[in-house]
This record gives C-alpha cells, sequence and structure tokens, in this order.
C-alpha cells in the first residue's frame, strides 16, 4: 500500500469485492433497479414495532445475506464496519450486537458507504486483515423522524428535496478473488461553502464532491475518460448538474460518464421523488446491488464511486450553522487491467 | 481549484440552479382545497344552527368537528396525502392544526405514552399556542390599560 | 340562495387567506410552523384592531377556519374578558375562548395517537 499524494492511497495487496448484498424498501423495489437487489421488502417495518428496530433488521438482512452469497461464516471475518444516519448509529449497533464479529461503527451520513469501502480496503491493503465486512442503511420512516417532520405531518416538499432511500448494502470484501478490486482510495476532507437549506442537500454537497475528485484526478494522474463511470452517492438532479458544470469549469468533462445513485433509484416522474433519492442506504444499495451486477456481468471495468455526506444535524443548522460536507471516493477495478 | 467560489457566490449560483416552486400551480390548489375545507366548515355551522344552537355555540361545535375530522384523516394517512397536493391549503386550516398536533403524538408513541406522545404531541403546534396566547394577552392588557384611562 | 352565496364567500375568502400561506411558503425560507404562527398572530393583531370581525361577519367560516381566525378568536375572548371581570380577563379571555379547539385537539391527537400507528410513505 502506498500513499501517492495527500489524499490519495494506492492499494497493493490485492483487494477484491468478493460480493455483496443489497436489500430495499417498498417504494425502491418499484423503481427502475427493481430486478437488480438481492432482496424487495414487502413491508417496509420488516415486521418491527419500531422503525428504528426495522432499519436494524433489514442492515442485519443486507449483512447475512452478503456473507451467504459470499460463502462465509461470522468466524471468518475480521472486521465489520458499518454506520447510519441515526443518532449514535443506532441502526448499526443493535444490528452488531446480535453478530460476533469486531465492530468498527462509522458516521460519514450519506458519505458512510465509501467511508467503510475506503477503511475496509486499509485494513485489508495494509494486511491487517483478510475479510472485512463494509454496511450501511438508511430508512425512510427513521431519518423523516429525526431530520424532518413526524410522518403523517402533511406538508409540501420543495422541489430540491430528496426522498431518504430505504435500503442497505452490505459488502464482502476480502484478500481471495471476487468480483472486482479497490485500486485506490481518495478521502475527502470537510467542505462547507455555506449553504444552510437543509431541502437542498445535493447544492450543499456538490462542492465536497468537487473537492474530492479534483484531489482524485490530480493524485492518480487520471482523468475522468479513464472511467467507465463515476459514480455519486446522492447529490440528486441538482447537486449532480452542480458537479458537471463545476468540474468542466475546472477543465474536467463528466459529461456521459457521471451518474448519480440517487438519480438511479427513483423514476422522479412517476415516483414524485423530486431531486432524486438520498441517505447511505441508497449508494450503498444502488452499488451492492446494480452496479457490482454490472461488474459480474461484464458492462463496467473501471468506475470511481464516490459517496457524498452532509455532517450537520438539524439543531445546529437552527442554531443557524451551515452545512459541512464530505465526499469518500473508491476505485473499483476488474482484474488484470 | 482554479475558479474557487467564495460561499456567497456559491449561494447565489446554487439559487440559479434550484428549481423554483410551480407558484401558480400551488396556489390554485391551496386556493381550492383550502376554500373547500372552509365551506365544509361553513356546512357543519348551517348544521349546527339548523338544530337550534346560537352562533357562538355553532362556531364552536363546528371548529371541534373539524379537529376531529383533521386528526382522523391523519390517523387514516389520508391527510397527509391531501396535503402532498395542496400544500398552504392544509396547513393554514383549523385541520392542519390538527394534524399538526396529532402527526407528532402519533409517530412518538413507540417512545411511549408519557415521554413520547404525551412530550412530543406540541412539538409543532406548540409555538402556535404559545405565541397565539402570548399576542391575545398583550392585546387584553393593551385593552385593559386603555379602559382604565 | 342567500346559504349558496354564504358557501360561496366562505370558500372564496378561505381559500384567498390559504393562498397567502402558499405564497409565504414558495417565496420565503419560512417553515410551515412559523407561517401558522404568523398567522395566528396575525389574527390577534387583525382583531385587535377591528379588522377581523367585519370579515367574519362577511365570510362565516371563511375567515373562522383558518388559523387567522384562531387568533381572532384568541383575541375576541381577551377583549370579552377583559370588559367583564378587569385585570383578571387579561389572564384568563385568550385561553378561554380557545379552549374548546385545545382541548378538542389534545382529546382527538391522543385518542387517534393511540388508535393508530405511523405508516411507511411510499
Amino acid at each position: 500500500m502506498s500513499r501517492i499524494g495527500r489524499q490519495t492511497i494506492k492499494i497493493e495487496r490485492p483487494v477484491y469485492i468478493r460480493e455483496s448484498a443489497a436489500i430495499v424498501g417498498v417504494k425502491e423495489g418499484e423503481g427502475p433497479l427493481r430486478d437488480s437487489f438481492d432482496v424487495v421488502l414487502t413491508d417496509d417495518t420488516l415486521g418491527e414495532s419500531t422503525w428504528e428496530k426495522s432499519e436494524s433488521k433489514l442492515q442485519k438482512k443486507a449483512v447475512f445475506t452478503a456473507l451467504d452469497k459470499a460463502g462465509l461464516a461470522q468466524k471468518d471475518i475480521d472486521y465489520v464496519l458499518a454506520g447510519d444516519l441515526l443518532n449514535q448509529c443506532i441502526g448499526a449497533h443493535y444490528c452488531m450486537r446480535d453478530m460476533d464479529i469486531p465492530f468498527l461503527g462509522l458516521y460519514g451520513a450519506c458519505s458512510t458507504m465509501t467511508e467503510s469501502l475506503s477503511i475496509g480496503a486499509m485494513l485489508i491493503g495494509g494486511g491487517f486483515a483478510d475479510n472485512v465486512l463494509c454496511a450501511t442503511s438508511s430508512h425512510f420512516c427513521t431519518a423523516e423522524k429525526q431530520f424532518r417532520t413526524p410522518l403523517e405531518y402533511g406538508g409540501q416538499r420543495p422541489p430540491a428535496a430528496q426522498w431518504t432511500v430505504t435500503g442497505s448494502g452490505c459488502a464482502a470484501l476480502s484478500s481471495e478473488k471476487g468480483i472486482a478490486m479497490i485500486t485506490h482510495v481518495t478521502s475527502g476532507k470537510v467542505i462547507d461553502k455555506g449553504i444552510s437549506d437543509l431541502t437542498n442537500m445535493g447544492a450543499a454537497m456538490a462542492p465536497a464532491a468537487i473537492d474530492t475528485l479534483i484531489a482524485h484526478f490530480k493524485e492518480t494522474g487520471q482523468k475522468p475518460s479513464d472511467y467507465d463511470l463515476i459514480l455519486t452517492g446522492d447529490l440528486g438532479h441538482i447537486g449532480s448538474d452542480i458537479l458537471i458544470d463545476l468540474m468542466g469549469r475546472e477543465g474536467y468533462n463528466l459529461r456521459n460518464i457521471h451518474n448519480d445513485c440517487g438519480k438511479m433509484i427513483f423514476d422522479g416522474e412517476k415516483q414524485d421523488t423530486h431531486a432524486g433519492g438520498s441517505g447511505c442506504g441508497c449508494c450503498a444499495s444502488v452499488l451492492c446491488g446494480h452496479i457490482m451486477g454490472e461488474f459480474k456481468k461484464g458492462n463496467l471495468n473501471k468506475i470511481l464511486v464516490m459517496a457524498t455526506g452532509a455532517l450537520m444535524n438539524p439543531m445546529i443548522v437552527q442554531q443557524g450553522e451551515s452545512i459541512p460536507c464530505i465526499a469518500h471516493a473508491v476505485t473499483i477495478e476488474r482484474e488484470a487491467q | 481549484m482554479k475558479h474557487e467560489m467564495t460561499n456567497k457566490e456559491y449561494g447565489e449560483y446554487v439559487k440559479k440552479k434550484t428549481p423554483n416552486s410551480t407558484i401558480l400551480k400551488n396556489c390554485v390548489k391551496a386556493f381550492l382545497i383550502g376554500g373547500l375545507i372552509c365551506a365544509i366548515g361553513e356546512g357543519f355551522i348551517t348544521l349546527y344552527k339548523a338544530i337550534g344552537l346560537d352562533e357562538e355555540s355553532a362556531a364552536t361545535f363546528e371548529s371541534i368537528t373539524m379537529i376531529f375530522l383533521g386528526a382522523l384523516l391523519t390517523g387514516l394517512d389520508i391527510y397527509p396525502k391531501i396535503a402532498k397536493h395542496a400544500g398552504a391549503g392544509t396547513v393554514v386550516p383549523i385541520t392542519g392544526f390538527a394534524n399538526s398536533v396529532v402527526s407528532p403524538a402519533l409517530e412518538a408513541k413507540t417512545e411511549g405514552m408519557v415521554l413520547g406522545t404525551g412530550a412530543k404531541i406540541f412539538t409543532i403546534a406548540g409555538p402556535v399556542i404559545l405565541y397565539g396566547a402570548l399576542a391575545s394577552w398583550v392585546a387584553g392588557l393593551i385593552y385593559w390599560v386603555t379602559s382604565m384611562i | 340562495m342567500d346559504t349558496v352565496i354564504e358557501f360561496v364567500k366562505a370558500f372564496v375568502v378561505g381559500g384567498l387567506i390559504c393562498v397567502i400561506g402558499q405564497i409565504l411558503i414558495d417565496k420565503t425560507q419560512l417553515t410551515p410552523a412559523r407561517i401558522l404562527v404568523t398567522f395566528v398572530v396575525s389574527g390577534v393583531v387583525l382583531q385587535f384592531f377591528g379588522i377581523y370581525e367585519p370579515l367574519v361577519s362577511f365570510a362565516g367560516a371563511g375567515a373562522t377556519v383558518p388559523l387567522t381566525g384562531f387568533g381572532y378568536n384568541l383575541c375576541k375572548g381577551a377583549y370579552r374578558a377583559v370588559a367583564e371581570k378587569g385585570l383578571l380577563g387579561v389572564f384568563t379571555g385568550g385561553l378561554t375562548a380557545a379552549a374548546g379547539g385545545v382541548c378538542a385537539a389534545i382529546v382527538f391527537g391522543f385518542l387517534v395517537a393511540v388508535v393508530f400507528r405511523s405508516k411507511s410513505k411510499t
């Protein structure tokens, strides 16, 4: 493993995504990617009495499905890296109390999926582990409750609002062969361009995405056309437009190469999701479901996936603060490029 | 970055990039649904007067009925579906006040009837009662002081 | 015919008050909670200056059903109580007038919370 820049490392010991699993809720299962998920729920409660328990169970389902698909048992796993959006990461913590695996909890808001992949790749790449699970989840109902208004409250969502994905993804990283390899990790810095509108997260997060993306290109010497796909987590329609526009001004043409999990998971017209999907589970389920599926089919060879997160809570925004954001990127490649 | 923007420049750039609400369409929907809710209220007043209630009792019973309907439609998950289209048309009428009381009470039930429902029931409507009561206290005080002179 | 006109007046005036709220939602950064507070206080202030009463006589439920009507009711109650009881009325008038509505919201709010369960949204 070697550091090739201020923010980027090249993983030299091979790190594979051995298998992955994606579980989504009812609405996500009605979207364009419905066939790529391992499980589509028929009931967003998962039979639990509280939404928080539902989210934990969702994440557990994703972890167990990934273990099954990878043919691994809990004892084979050296670390599980997981997080979610809830206070004190209770989604992940109450999932992991039923597990028998050393656990490191992460909070990167909606960037947690790529944060976990980054650290997982470092652990295996650095020789500290052979098998690592990376999991995150989000649930519409827990997120609304914590960040917005009660579920039954009647209000109108502004056009820039995004819809929190009910979903979870888990990737089983391994030093042994798998679907694709993680070759580079670019870790983001916390960037705040003064946006304080909680209903326009895409615009708040886009500058962090731009910062990490430019660092990645500079430090790896790659250009956008070296990738089949540059995939962001949940910038949504507005954040994606800003990303493409401002990256263009910096001399990087992302048009036709960029896509965003938040744009892909819902049909904005039919599903009334305004600026698109959001939440940890958005990037997690699209990456662990659809994207890994495309790698398996041979439709993708090299991608950069970068999830973005808004590192605030409603209280501090009410206190007048703006929204600090972050983006973490990992390069995923098919073997023997 | 070559073209680094200041926070202020970025804020203005974002404003340009963010689509505006379709205000005309929203206003038409708010007008129609808000108006309809008021007309239903008028219907109850007419009804209660017809069965012999005086003006004031009829008006109060009408408020109580509208609050009941707003609460029930919230419990049945119908009110938020109408509100998605109606916007202020369902926020401003007294049924919206009922919705703002019921929705946190309902959601917080999982945290118990006292610390959940009990503590959260006025998280949205509380400010309305606080500032409404405060304003009427000030108005009453001014009226009392001026009536003394 | 008169009844029909009453309904039309209630519909139009109530609808227009909602339109003011919609413009505030779309054109300002005001959250619905702030708009509700603005409406209630506006009702009190308008009644304080004697403007809201004529609107109520004209539009009936069109003026009382929107939250400005709640403010109107609070203010009217305070006035009446002050006239009857003096300083004591300053404290009892507003909430006494609003008691029916507030108690209904508490009772029905509680009952709905007991009976129903919050549902996922699609």
